[in-house]
């Protein structure tokens, strides 16, 4: 399973009709298979980012690099390829029929086929534990089986980098737990946006702090998640009782 | 948004393996509209012929075995049509004949059993069709059927997200009730017609999501291919005897 750097450079951009920048010189650098938590409070610019980096949102200045790869318009189709991006509301993210159909969407957009593109999507399927889900209608999932469905849909294009916008909102404990667990068993770099800091502390080593549209920590997650004037200048707080340094 | 509860869509399918369930979706849906055409051309006074239709038709019902109470319940699809179609005798003119001391027009009468029997044997097909086909086989089938696939991501999307749409609405309507409104009038009207507003929005919004999901995932214009399994001459041959006969049936009564 390969898995690529993701490098970004002074990335800004405005939305028409704003007057003010929605990200504003904003630069990171992730290595090969290393899981970052992307941590900031509502309306920062978390999305925005993250939005860039499989050409979702066309860059307005700037420089993003997957790998090798710059993320410019002719390259899109090989960046959508490389770069899975699974979106917050897993209704949108999952449209087709059925499950099978929507785990098949990405490799077929791909031009695979016929019984290659069956195996793929049992594979895949597997990987994510949700194994004989292939018939059933994606609406009359449950949230957990919602969310490693829809991560299927984008394991099954083969990523290299994985961007996970708020994973484990709406999810009951045990649905959580079991997302941790699926997510740490990937060898792909992955950018996991999300306000559920013990989350962030459970699988990601490092963590930024998106905050004004750049990034204004990056840091251990440890140590970023101890400093309590820190977190709470950009409106993050940890569960009462949560203590990082006991872990 | 979660849950599997009130699905609209899902439950017109009944599970099961008999001889109708395991006919491939295409050639169903070609045989049952052959069959609602022939019925539709048959003149309404060849009585025989229907009654050849109606065996015909309740055999398949039969023989997908989804029950006579099913088939019923589904049949009432057609009441506001039978609703019409009884006024029909006593506003027609021309000739007329006497029932318990009422005056109906002949042609009336035959007005409303052409409107009953057509629309009987046709909810009957699409019963039996609808009844034992999934939803998303029956859209694999009309791709197969060269229908445009744009026009079957539409049908597609609508039967995806009608379920979301309807809880959608429920909640807010619930969140309406909750803050006490109790809608029994016309002139109460205003919250649902903003309502509907508001979820005009949210599913233009939606729209947009999925739409970016799409692009996310390598689409680019075209519905890709998931299923091309095809039906063997065989299984056409087999299907498509039943509006063979309805069409026999036709031609030799008429």
């Amino acid at each position: 399973m390969p898995a690529s750097s993701v490098v970004v450079r002074d990335l800004r951009f405005r939305y028409p009709g704003e007057h003010h920048d929605a990200l504003h010189g904003l630069s990171i650098e992730v290595a090969e298979g290393e899981r970052v938590a992307v941590l900031g409070p509502n309306g920062s610019g978390k999305t925005t980012f993250v939005m860039h980096l499989n050409g979702l949102l066309a860059m307005q200045s700037g420089e993003i690099r997957i790998g090798d790869l710059p993320v410019v318009e002719d390259n899109l189709r090989e960046v959508r390829r490389v770069v899975g991006a699974v979106f917050q509301d897993a209704d949108d993210q999952l449209f087709m029929s059925t499950v099978r159909e929507d785990v098949a969407f990405g490799p077929a957009n791909l031009g695979i086929s016929g019984s290659e593109l069956d195996e793929l999507v049992e594979r895949t399927l597997k990987r994510v534990g949700a194994d004989g889900y292939a018939d059933r209608n994606p609406h009359h999932l449950s949230g957990g089986e919602k969310r490693r469905v829809a991560i299927a849909t984008v394991l099954s294009m083969d990523p290299h980098v994985l961007i996970l916008d708020e994973p484990t909102s709406g999810l009951d404990p045990a649905g959580r737990r079991e997302l941790i667990d699926l997510l740490s068993g990937l060898a792909q770099t992955q950018l996991i946006v999300t306000h559920d800091l013990p989350l962030a502390l459970q699988l990601c080593a490092r963590s930024v702090i998106v905050s004004g549209g750049k990034v204004v920590a990056d840091a251990p997650t440890v140590e970023l998640l101890s400093d309590v004037e820190l977190l709470a200048q950009h409106r993050l707080e940890l569960p009462m009782g949560f203590d990082p340094s006991r872990l | 948004m979660s849950g599997a509860h009130g699905s609209t869509v899902l439950r017109i399918f009944i599970p099961g393996d008999s001889q109708i369930h395991r006919l491939s979706p295409e050639t169903k849906l070609v045989a049952v509209v052959a069959a609602v055409i022939v019925m539709a051309v048959t003149p309404r006074q060849e009585v025989v012929a229907f009654a050849l239709y109606a065996v015909g038709a309740w055999s398949v019902i039969a023989l997908s075995g989804i029950g006579v109470r099913t088939y019923l319940k589904r049949l009432a699809v057609i009441i506001p049509f039978i609703l019409f179609a009884v006024i029909v005798p006593f506003l027609s003119g021309g000739e007329s004949v006497q029932v318990v001391g009422v005056s109906l027009s002949v042609d009336g009468l035959w007005a409303t059993w052409n409107i009953l029997v057509k629309a009987g044997l046709g909810a009957t097909m699409s019963i039996a069709l609808s009844a034992t086909t999934p939803v998303a086989e029956l859209l694999h089938g009309m791709t197969r059927l060269r229908v445009p696939r744009l026009l079957v991501a539409i049908i597609a999307f609508m039967l995806r997200y009608i379920d979301v749409l309807v809880e959608q609405l429920g909640r807010m309507r619930r969140s309406m009730v909750a803050r006490g409104h109790d809608p029994r009038w016309l002139w109460q009207i205003k919250p649902i017609a903003s309502s509907a507003g508001a979820l005009f929005v949210r599913s233009y919004e939606r729209g947009e999501r999925v739409h970016q999901a799409m692009l996310a995932r390598g689409y680019s214009g075209v519905m890709p291919v998931v299923n091309d399994r095809h039906a063997s001459t065989r299984e056409w041959l087999s299907v498509m005897a039943y509006p063979f006969m309805f069409a026999v049936v036709l031609v030799v009564v008429v």
